[in-house]
Order: structure tokens, then C-alpha cells, then sequence
């Protein structure tokens, strides 16, 4: 094997280059995964804001009728998903800033997390219980 | 978080400096606020999953929901919510636009923020309006 040192042009010291590790890995998917459902919640704010308003007054069987239509129950399961799976991330990144001891900042994410996976489905059942009881 | 570089050696990955070494200016409480207003947004996820679970519940807990959404305070949050909501919107598109590279020059940066700043008051007024107009 011939023996050369890393070229100006690679970036990379040989360790990096012959594990095939760059730094997008976890970082990418943390990152895409904010900007899709940033993306997702564009128009699904704009839907829940004005949608809500519409509903204002109504009494509860008038909501359970609504959200019972299957396009609502959709977009609800949709706004549901795309907004923890966000702020997930989203607080996340807030408690890797502030929270400086590892095992802190390790028990605070997994809370986080576990909080953001409990309301949503809490959140979801109650569209599906609603989409099928109506 | 804690990584490792390419040869091997464990780091602390960068996170956001201190606060405290910079002079405050229009741009840093801009972002600031976009993280603020996440955090409020967040806390707002409780009222979206009370309305649910009442709505899926019985006439009284969605009864008891609605009355304290409608309440002095309730509306008071709910106006904080559509603020901090329409704020984080207008400043997440902003985001979006540097993640594709766009907006970076000095002169830009401050124009899209005050833009976003008149976004966020015209569609809060506008929301709240709007409320107040239908019920
Ligand atoms: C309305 C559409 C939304 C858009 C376009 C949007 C966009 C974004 C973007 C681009 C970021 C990343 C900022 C960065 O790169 O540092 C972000 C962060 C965040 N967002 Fe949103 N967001 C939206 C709605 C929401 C909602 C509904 C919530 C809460 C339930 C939320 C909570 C957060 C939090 C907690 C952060 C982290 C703040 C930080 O790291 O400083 N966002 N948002």
C-alpha cells in the first residue's frame, strides 16, 4: 500500500476519509426534519387559525360533527404530528444550548420528547375518537 | 453535544456564545424572539390538546374548556398565542429564505425583519378583528 498524506484539497484527515464519517448524519436529520415540518406548517396554521375562528360559538356536538369530516380529521392528525414533531426538535436544540452538564441535558431531551409523543397521541386519539363516533 | 472530529478526537460541539459579550441590537432580538415565540407556541400545544380531549370527552368538559377560553384570561392568552404564532410564521419564512441562501446581506437582513415585525402586527390585528367581527 502506498503511503500519502492528506492532499490540501481534501478536507478530511485519513480516519474520516476511511470510516466514510462526515458530520451529516444525525445533525442532517435533526436539521431536514425542522425544515420539513417548518414546510408542513405553513399552510396547516394558516388552516387551523381560520378553521377556529369559524368555529367560535359553536356547541360541542356542532365540533365533534366537524372535526368527524374525514379532510378535518386529516389535516388535524397532519397538525397534530408536523407541530411536536417540531417543537420536539425545536426544544431540543434550545436545551443543547442553555444545558451544559451531559447527563442533564441528556434526561431533559428524553423528557421532552416523551412529553411531545404523549400529546400528540392524546391529541390524535381524541381526532380518530371523534372522526368515528362523530 | 458531545462528537468526535473526523480523527477521532472527542469535542464539544459549537452551541449559541454568551449573550452577555454582545451590544444589543434590532437583529439579535429578532432571533431571540423567534425562539421565544417557539417556546410560547409550545406551551400553546396544551390549550390545541384540552380543546380535543374535551371535544371527544362530554358536553361538560368541552362546556368547561370553551368557558375559560372565552374568559377575560383566556382571551388574553389566546391573543398572546395568534401574536407569538404569526410572529414565529413570519420570521420562520424568513428562516426558510437562509436556508436556501437567500437574504444575507446586511441592508437585507434588516429590511426583512422589519417586514416581518409589520407582517406580524397587520395579521394579529387582523385575526383578532376578524374574531370579534363573527362571534
Ligand atoms: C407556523 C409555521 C412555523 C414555521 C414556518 C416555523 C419555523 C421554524 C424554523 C425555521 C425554526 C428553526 C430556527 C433555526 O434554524 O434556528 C423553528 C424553530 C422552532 N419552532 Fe417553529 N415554526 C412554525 C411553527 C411552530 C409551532 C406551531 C411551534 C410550537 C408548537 C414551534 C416551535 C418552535 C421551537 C420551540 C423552535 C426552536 C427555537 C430555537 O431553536 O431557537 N414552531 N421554527
Amino acid at each position: 500500500m502506498t503511503q500519502h498524506s492528506a492532499s490540501p484539497a481534501v478536507m478530511r484527515s485519513k480516519l474520516g476519509q476511511a470510516r466514510g464519517l462526515g458530520s451529516a448524519k444525525a445533525g442532517f436529520h435533526h436539521w431536514w426534519g425542522q425544515k420539513l415540518t417548518s414546510f408542513a406548517l405553513l399552510p396547516l396554521s394558516l388552516w387551523f387559525v381560520t378553521a377556529c375562528i369559524r368555529q367560535i360559538g359553536h356547541t360541542r356536538a356542532e365540533v365533534a360533527h366537524w372535526v368527524a369530516n374525514p379532510l378535518v380529521a386529516t389535516l388535524f392528525v397532519l397538525l397534530l404530528a408536523a407541530t411536536f414533531q417540531h417543537l420536539a426538535l425545536g426544544v431540543e436544540a434550545v436545551i443543547v444550548d442553555y444545558v451544559r452538564e451531559e447527563k442533564r441535558k441528556l434526561a431533559s431531551i428524553l423528557i421532552v420528547k416523551a412529553a411531545c409523543l404523549l400529546l400528540a397521541l392524546i391529541g390524535i386519539i381524541s381526532v380518530l375518537k371523534l372522526a368515528v363516533t362523530g | 453535544m458531545v462528537g468526535r472530529t473526523s480523527d477521532g478526537r472527542v469535542v464539544r460541539r459549537p452551541v449559541s456564545p454568551h449573550l452577555q459579550v454582545y451590544k444589543m441590537h434590532m437583529l439579535m432580538v429578532l432571533s431571540g424572539s423567534h425562539r421565544i415565540t417557539g417556546l410560547a407556541l409550545g406551551v400553546g400545544t396544551l390549550i390545541l390538546v384540552w380543546f380535543l380531549v374535551a371535544a371527544a370527552a362530554s358536553d361538560a368538559a368541552f362546556g368547561w374548556m370553551a368557558w375559560v377560553v372565552g374568559s377575560p384570561i383566556g382571551i388574553l392568552a389566546l391573543i398572546g398565542w395568534t401574536g407569538s404564532l404569526w410572529y414565529h410564521f413570519c420570521n420562520g419564512i424568513r428562516h426558510l429564505a437562509w436556508d436556501f441562501g437567500y437574504g444575507f446581506e446586511m441592508s437585507t437582513l434588516y429590511a426583512s425583519g422589519k417586514l416581518v415585525l409589520v407582517a406580524t402586527a397587520v395579521m394579529t390585528v387582523l385575526t383578532w378583528v376578524v374574531v370579534f367581527a363573527v362571534r
